[in-house]
């Protein structure tokens, strides 16, 4: 027993022995692994991971796209190759004693941050990261003499002109009406303060209620419609990063207002207030026009936002605006005679949105939209006493005095559904349906319009790899008050040329019924008509931006009349067409930040009462804008310059011939250039401070600062004898104001909650 | 029959300690490696091998704590490294190892590397990533000084952010010094286990030299 025992134990330590020796033998007999490792278009890929599965085993890829290590496994295994934004490789490889050769190929994985996507006719501002950004909610309050109004951030864009006499965004040769506005999707009907003539009025929004701006300066997706040259898409920000108390202080506005952050942050609630007069900055800064109501605006707003249990966002935002103002200005017509113009208006506006991801896919948007708007206008000629004067008829062709009641009301619904195909491809499809009621009064002489308006739309993004996007879209529309339908196909695309670098290319029919005060005298219209086609060229790095874009865009049925106010039709045409550049530069200096913008546009159109086709009013052909930013960390403040320049546009006097019975220009020219440098400087004392219990920044600016005296068109009398220059009620506007926000600090709510 | 048995169970407890010998042998080899790595291309190499070594072993979170620890190094000056790629393989790192990890301590390991991470996306561009990547880093150390207040490297970390911000933003090096120097001491009493993390002192001892 004891014998067997031993010769088995000797057995066991010579098996033992052979399994050590054959062990070692095995150590010893390592194999080569190697090859090429490139991407689908055969670029090498340094530093990609290559292993044998569970084993340790493995290697990176060198600069050269080149791989070679050891390995002491046998047998059957798997070759993986692993790299972040490409679909893994796996490959089985079977180990023996000779060395492997294995070229590898990896295929990137389509990944909505690394596809390229149309930029073509867009400009993205706002906070999402995308590669289109261009610039963020910071960077339009900051432009230098903007006022924080995100139209003045959007006109030192390409692709928009200088206009200072009206508000508006004139895009590419269109007119103010020609851009329309969406927040969280649906149509926004009076974007900016009622205005006053010849006077520029601000935008209802706040940049800071947006976390995402899309400008589109043509070529836009077939989700929005109605505007002929451009919209302005704005999303408006989820929830807030946390409660807080805030005031705004300033010689013209005070204002204040909470935001409160549910516990849970699935929720929050705000309401603010603001009060603008400027009784005591018209006191101290003169101004061309008598104002005999001092220009007096109020403004609440309240909002509440939920994030629902799937992710979804539920936001409610509503706004009421009073303002009230008038002013008396020489009467063209006269030489002793003023006009006193005075407007009061009531602006209401709601907007109910829910976004919601459904699973397998699917995605939901669906945005409410009540708004109502009235004016109240007065105008009287008054002589130097301030007393009303009513000149019989015959001397006075035209009615100088009267009253105008205008009221606009929009009700919306919208619905767009999304639904993920294959890799991160999609298709969208929605509905809207639009009721517009306008009723004017101008001396009881009554109108009223009804609108039913409905659109179908589709659209798909189609990714067929991270380099080629293509979007294909549609939309249908039907107009109650014209009773015309349309349609309207969108097609744009996307080639990735090198990192960051892209060509892009849009078409699109973008359809535009007729305004109100054509539609009060006809509604024998049919839709006004223009087609795009833009081609661009994009180079981003992380803080650059470098693009060219040249359009054309053909303008077909603009309405035109042979009369005054009367026989419409729709055999007006055009056609505009041009080439912009753009720069940003975040990089060359530090902590400063520059972008530089060039637009040259050739447009001519034939509509209204032009009597052959024209340049209109309201285009330049050169313009051009240089903003710089640069901020002083060891002072904590922010200086901003922003010049823009556009040459002169022309004017025209078209007055109606009774003999020849058509529409004659009597006298035409040029203005002058336009140039204008706004500077703002903001004081940032709490920047970096996260744990400070008050932030606050203090903003000064002046537009205008070199007090150059613009010239943006010209009235003329009646009789077409006296001609005079529109231009600015003031030389510069001076801005000084202090804003402050509280965070409430919820350590100190749970302290309050356990006493 | 007995002894048959008796020897395959043998066998299976010697070969899954020759397993974790030749564990604990590579993590030993390649740890010894950091003292030597130079280049970026060196350091993604040895993060390549640390990450091998975690995928094979499926149960232990420190491989991928090295790996991310190696991309992590060079990150503080190859200008030329696009960070955010390299927070982007990070953070898989990490979601690896997190499930992984045995205690607190090993939790608060792994979100120090989450705010080292953060703090890198953030030194990109940080007027205006302050406000995002800089609150996420803050975040990360908060949750990681919760979890384990004795860990050295966190005060390190909590250190060196007040170090590197500039004075008139509440940092500076008269700030850092506490701080800095609390660090120092945690580091000197500090009883790692075996293959944890125990990096640190030299580097806050430098720093705070620069200081005084």
């Amino acid at each position: 027993m004891k014998k067997t025992g031993l010769a088995l134990s000797s057995l066991r330590k010579a098996s033992l022995l052979l399994i050590l020796t054959g062990y070692g033998l095995l150590l010893n007999a390592q194999v080569t692994i190697s090859g090429k490792l490139r991407d689908n278009k055969g670029r090498p890929l340094p530093g990609v991971s290559i292993s044998i599965k569970d084993s340790y085993d493995g290697t990176i890829v060198d600069s050269l796209g080149r791989y070679k290590f050891t390995t002491t496994e046998k047998g059957e295994h798997i070759l993986v190759a692993t790299n972040v934004g490409y679909r893994s490789f796996e490959e089985k490889i079977v180990i023996a004693d000779a060395p492997i050769v294995k070229d590898i190929t990896l295929k990137e994985e389509l990944s909505e941050l690394k596809a390229v996507t149309v930029v073509a006719g867009s400009f993205a501002a706002g906070d999402i990261k995308r590669a289109a950004t261009v610039l963020n909610s910071i960077d339009v309050a900051t432009v230098g003499g903007g006022n924080a109004d995100i139209t003045n951030a959007l006109k030192t864009l390409p692709g928009a002109q200088q206009i200072g006499e009206q508000e508006g965004l004139f895009v590419r040769g269109g007119a103010g009406y020609e851009t329309k506005q969406f927040i969280d999707g649906t149509l926004v009907n009076n974007p900016y303060f009622t205005g006053v003539p010849d006077i520029a009025s601000r935008g209802r929004f706040s940049p800071f209620l947006f976390k995402g701006t899309v400008f589109t300066t043509g070529g836009y997706s077939a989700l929005y419609g109605q505007a002929l040259s451009s919209a302005l898409i704005l999303e408006s920000i989820d929830l807030p990063e946390r409660s807080a108390a805030n005031l705004s202080t300033s010689p013209i506005i005070i204002g204040a207002g909470f935001q409160q952050l549910a516990d849970n942050k699935k929720s929050s609630w705000g309401v603010n207030y603001n009060y603008v007069n400027l009784v005591a900055y018209f006191n101290f800064v003169k101004q061309k026009p008598d104002y005999f109501r001092m220009p007096e605006f109020q403004n609440a707003d309240a909002n509440f936002r939920i994030r629902t249990k799937r992710g979804g966002m539920i936001k409610y935002y509503t706004t009421l605006d009073r303002s009230n103002l008038g002013l008396r200005r020489p009467d063209i017509d006269s030489a002793d005679l003023k006009d006193a113009f005075g407007l009061k208006n009531i602006s209401w506006y709601n907007n109910l949105s829910w976004r919601e991801n459904f699973g397998s896919g699917w995605k939901m948007n669906v945005g409410l939209g009540y708004s109502t708007n009235s004016d109240d206008i007065s105008q009287e000629l008054q002589n130097h006493q301030n007393i009303k004067q009513t000149p019989d008829d015959t001397s006075w062709p035209v009615n100088k005095n009267y009253v105008i009641d205008n009221r606009s009301d929009l009700s919306q619904i919208k619905l767009v559904l999304e639904k993920r195909l294959f890799g991160i491809s999609a298709v969208r499809f929605g509905s809207e349906y639009m009721h517009g009621l306008n009723k004017s009064s101008f001396n009881n002489f009554n109108t009223k319009l009804i609108e039913n308006f409905t659109s179908l739309f589709a659209e798909t993004d189609i990714y067929l790899t991270n380099d080629i996007a293509a979007k294909i879209g549609g939309r249908y529309e039907y107009s109650s008050i014209i009773a015309k339908a349309s349609f309207a196909p969108r097609l744009s695309f996307a080639y990735k040329t090198g990192k960051g670098a892209q060509i892009s290319a849009a078409y699109g029919i973008f359809y535009q019924k007729p305004e109100n005060n054509q539609l009060i005298y006809t509604t024998d219209l049919g839709y006004t008509k223009a087609t795009h086609y833009i081609l661009t060229y994009q180079k981003t790095t992380n803080e650059r931006i470098f693009r060219a874009e040249t359009f054309y865009k053909g303008y077909d049925a603009l309405v035109k009349n042979y009369e005054v106010n009367s026989s419409f039709s729709n055999n007006g045409s055009g056609f505009a067409k041009g080439i912009e550049f753009f720069w940003r530069d975040r990089k060359s200096i530090k902590n400063f930040d520059y972008w530089i913008s060039y637009s040259f546009l050739d447009t001519k159109r034939d509509y209204l009462n032009f009597p052959y086709p024209l340049q209109p009013n309201f285009a330049a052909r050169h313009t051009a804008s240089i903003v710089t930013k640069r901020f002083f960390m060891d002072i904590k403040t922010g200086f901003n310059f922003t010049y823009s320049f556009a040459t002169g546009r022309p004017y025209y006097r078209i007055a109606f011939d009774e003999s020849q019975n058509k529409f004659n220009i009597t006298d035409e020219g040029k203005t002058k250039q336009y140039h204008n440098l706004g500077f703002s400087v903001n004081y940032v004392p709490t920047i970096g401070k996260p744990n400070a219990k008050t932030f606050w920044v203090l903003v000064a600016s002046i537009t205008n600062v070199l007090g150059y005296d613009p010239v943006f068109n010209y009235n003329y009398s009646y009789n077409g004898s006296v001609k005079q220059p529109v231009g600015l009620p003031a030389k510069r506007f001076y801005f000084i104001g202090a804003f402050f926000s509280w965070g409430v600090d919820r350590t100190q709510d749970a302290i309050n909650n356990n006493l | 029959m007995t002894r048959i048995l008796i020897s395959l169970l043998l066998l299976t407890a010697t070969t899954g300690s020759a397993q974790s010998d030749k564990y604990m042998e590579a993590m030993k080899k390649n740890l010894s490696r950091f003292d030597s790595v130079k280049t970026t291309e060196d350091y993604q190499a040895l993060a390549a091998t640390f990450e091998r070594i975690g995928d094979a072993e499926k149960t232990e979170w420190l491989p991928y704590y090295y790996s991310a620890l190696a991309l992590l190094t060079p990150a503080w000056t190859d200008t030329k490294l696009d960070k955010d790629a390299n927070a982007t393989k990070i953070k898989s790192l990490m979601d690896k190892a997190e499930p992984l990890t045995k205690d607190n301590a090993d939790k608060a390991e792994v979100l120090s590397i989450r705010n080292m991470t953060a703090t890198q996306q953030m030194l990109v561009d940080p007027q205006n990533r302050w406000m995002s990547y800089g609150q996420e880093g803050a975040n990360y150390l908060k949750q990681a000084k919760e979890l384990d207040p004795e860990n050295p490297r966190l005060a390190y970390l909590e250190g060196a952010g007040i170090f590197g911000t500039p004075e008139q933003f509440g940092g500076g090096k008269a700030k850092a010094k506490p701080i800095l120097e609390k660090a120092v001491t945690m580091f000197k009493a500090e009883k790692p286990k075996p293959m944890h993390p125990q990096w640190g002192l030299q580097i806050a001892e430098n720093m705070l030299a620069q200081c005084q």
